[in-house]
């Protein structure tokens, strides 16, 4: 399919379903669409880019690590909660 | 549900099974695979690690004594996020107790559309910049600084990869909203870390200028 057979969207348009489309929670005509709208959009596909890679960083986890001993202190407690039923 | 995910959750009904006969000990073996998770889910209200151990720990140790009330046909790992999340609000609560008024009144309600702020091009991640200090700490920061609405869906979604529909549950919001909340957390997220993305996140470098002229 080239793009001029592809019904143009707006930013605006495109900006508000990059959720949707980086969670492939869209139709195949829309996502047709707002690639079409990236290849031609500097803006967008930076914008498209940058979010894809925030959910990379997140993805890997480590950002959410736990604090250092933390299971160390929970078996410890869940221990005395234990003993004390 | 696939095969891994059916024999995990059979052999969490067997445990817990046990654990409510009297087997209180195996509680611990129950709920080690969740502990970053249930800790992601404190911290996604409260913001700060110190808080977020608290109600962690505090929500476990609840979970343990009203185990009993647990549906087998709920997800296990859900209902810590639920007992963790409440727990962490309760927290927010009692704090905000006896203030004369409430900081961000009203801060709970969606906004509206949300536009990104600028365009910088972050078109790579060299793989080696995620193992750096400097960028677990932008992304710290950034996380931080989202509202509580935003963070959770986030956090859940995107941390701990809870699928809409628990995330949904998990919150008590429709999924519509956990859409809504999670494009303007994803796209809050990028504009608070694209311009610093030239490996360094220091604010004087000349790609930073680069990307932020102004």
């Amino acid at each position: 399919m080239t793009d001029r057979n592809i019904l143009e969207i707006s930013c605006e348009h495109a900006i508000q379903q990059i959720s949707a489309y980086l969670d492939g929670d869209i139709s195949p005509e829309l996502r047709a669409r707002i690639e079409a709208h990236v290849r031609n959009c500097r803006h967008c596909a930076a914008v498209l880019d940058g979010t894809s890679n925030t959910l990379r960083l997140l993805a890997d986890g480590r950002v959410l690590d736990l604090p250092d001993g933390f299971s160390e202190r929970l078996h410890a407690r869940l221990a005395a909660h234990i003993a004390a039923e | 549900m696939d095969q891994a995910a059916q024999s995990q959750n059979q052999r969490e009904a067997a445990l817990i099974a046990r654990i409510k006969a009297g087997d209180r000990g195996l509680f611990y073996d129950l709920i080690k695979p969740y502990q970053r998770t249930v800790y992601a889910a404190a911290y996604s209200v409260l913001g700060n690690p110190t808080d977020a151990e608290d109600a962690a720990q505090e929500a476990f140790l609840k979970a343990l004594t009203h185990l009993g009330q647990f549906r087998s046909e709920a997800k296990f790992s859900t209902w810590l996020v639920q007992i963790a999340l409440n727990e962490a609000r309760l927290r927010i609560r009692k704090e905000r107790k006896g203030l004369y008024t409430s900081i961000d009144e009203g801060a709970q309600d969606d906004d509206g559309e949300y536009f990104p702020m600028d365009y910088a091009d972050w078109r790579e991640i060299p793989s080696e910049t995620l193992q750096r200090k400097e960028l677990k700490e932008a992304l710290q920061r950034a996380l931080a600084a989202l509202k509580p609405i935003y963070r959770e869906v986030l956090v859940l979604r995107d941390v701990e990869h809870l699928s809409i529909a628990e995330t949904s549950a998990a919150l008590d919001i429709s999924e519509a909203s956990v859409k809504t909340r999670l494009l303007r957390a994803r796209l809050m997220m990028r504009d608070a870390l694209a311009p610093g993305f030239d490996g360094s996140w220091s604010m004087g470098s000349p790609t930073y200028k680069k990307v932020r002229p102004f």
